[in-house]
């Protein structure tokens, strides 16, 4: 089944919308990076609300769509793991070390906001910012 | 075919039998309307072996007379119909009367006992003269009697059992509150021994919790925990673990200096998992990763209202 990706603004959205097999998984990752840099994009969200069942090969390849993606200039961020998928993740060791997490689709969208503002700080750090 | 003769035999020799468990139904009947009888004199006097024998010491004598009388005309009744279920709801509703005022067990055993003594002793003092129809009387009464002290002091046990477990119920859910501070900020205070089950209901309720509350940040206070073993610590990690993964930052407080020592000695990995000393510190951490998380978000949403104070 086709994840369908979707882009807003500057992020793109991969939004699953029920169990996937592991073609489908590879499948997303490869569509995912290409996409990354034809569109130009900051930040890449992958939406796993729908998943009720998360095994190793799916974290694996979230936590590679994170770090090919970083390596292609995007941020990624996975949204929506459930309660009782993030219990079971943590009981087989499966963590996601350092790849970002946050609750829903809207936080996801806070979360790479900050990120890329950050960034752009960063790079123009001459510009005085209110808080920043 | 001998078989069928030797029982059509037997139908016609049962009629003394009949005429037995007849007379024993009589003998029940005699029974009961002696003790209805003399049931004024009988329950004074039980009421007064019950002060004598020190029981119920929690009540007064005015309670124990009108309690006495209750539960006479209810074993009266149970020695007529030979049905304890009206027993058993009154004895049910006794002992959830007299729980509270700490009633012992064995103190309800000890009335109803009394009572069967007082009853039997009336019948001796009644029969004396007669020891054959004495026995027979006895014969029907004793196994009943013992039927209703058996009712009664179970049904006290069962009430008292159901009360311990409504008890735990309620500690169990007492213990593991989980409480929102701010908007974003909950705060999980452990107290008491965990055990393996009560951290995996600690857990599902907080992640729940950050889930239904939208929490950024938790702090999970342990002061009130007196030990922590291997698997409770990596439960611990497990927990901070699945918090982040739904986008929570949890900070631990209040280790205590053993459980410090314990977790170091035994090698626990805590490295990933931040630490403060006390609740006021972790709370105070908390503020500062919201405060520094707010400013980005005012973009995609509105400030909570006490933060743009």
């Amino acid at each position: 089944m086709e994840v369908p990706i979707l882009r807003q603004g500057q992020y793109l959205i991969a939004s699953i919308q029920s169990a996937l097999t592991d073609a489908d998984l590879s499948h997303l990752r490869e569509a995912l990076i290409a996409q990354v840099g034809r569109s130009r994009c900051r930040g890449v969200i992958v939406d796993v609300t729908a998943l009720d069942v998360m095994d190793s090969f799916a974290v694996r390849t979230l936590r590679d769509i994170a770090h090919m993606a970083r390596l292609r200039g995007a941020e990624t961020v996975i949204v929506g793991i459930q309660p009782d998928v993030a219990f079971a993740m943590v009981q087989l060791g499966l963590t996601l070390k350092g790849v970002a997490t946050v609750l829903d689709l809207e936080e996801g969208l806070a979360f790479l906001n900050h990120r890329t503002q950050e960034r752009f700080l960063e790079t123009k750090p001459k510009k005085p910012s209110g808080r920043g | 075919m001998d078989t069928k003769k030797s029982m059509s035999v037997s139908t016609r020799a049962s009629d003394p039998q009949a005429a037995l468990t007849e007379s024993s139904a009589g003998l029940l009947r005699e029974l009961v309307a002696h003790l209805r009888q003399n049931r004024t004199q009988l329950r004074e006097e039980w009421a007064r072996r019950i002060t004598r024998a020190e029981l119920l010491t929690a009540m007064t004598e005015e309670e124990i007379f009108a309690e006495a009388t209750a539960v006479y005309d209810n074993y009266v009744e149970a020695l007529e119909t030979g049905t304890f279920e009206a027993l058993q709801a009154y004895s049910r509703r006794l002992s959830e009367r007299i729980i509270p005022r700490g009633v012992e067990t064995d103190e309800v055993v000890g009335i109803v006992l009394l009572l069967r003594d007082v009853l039997a002793r009336s019948l001796f003092t009644k029969y004396q003269d007669n020891v054959e129809k004495l026995n027979r009387i006895l014969d029907s009464y004793e196994p009943a009697a013992n039927r209703i002290a058996n009712t009664v002091a179970v049904g006290f046990v069962e009430e008292r059992e159901r009360i311990i477990r409504q008890q735990q119920e309620a500690i169990r859910e007492l213990s593991t509150p989980v409480l929102q501070v701010r908007e974003r900020l909950l705060i999980l205070p452990i107290i008491g021994v965990i055990d393996p089950q009560r951290a995996r209901q600690l857990t599902e309720q907080l992640l729940r919790a950050i889930r239904a509350n939208r929490a950024k940040v938790v702090v999970i206070d342990v002061t009130g925990v007196a030990a922590m073993d291997s698997g409770v610590a990596n439960h611990l990690v497990q927990t901070v673990e699945a918090s982040r993964l739904l986008g929570a930052t949890v900070i631990v407080t209040g280790l205590s200096p053993e459980i410090a020592q314990t977790l170091v000695t035994i090698g626990v990995d805590l490295s990933e998992m931040a630490t403060v000393g006390d609740l006021q510190g972790g709370i105070e951490e908390a503020e500062r990763l919201l405060a520094d998380r707010a400013v980005p978000t005012t973009q995609v949403r509105e400030i909570a209202p006490e933060s743009t104070r």
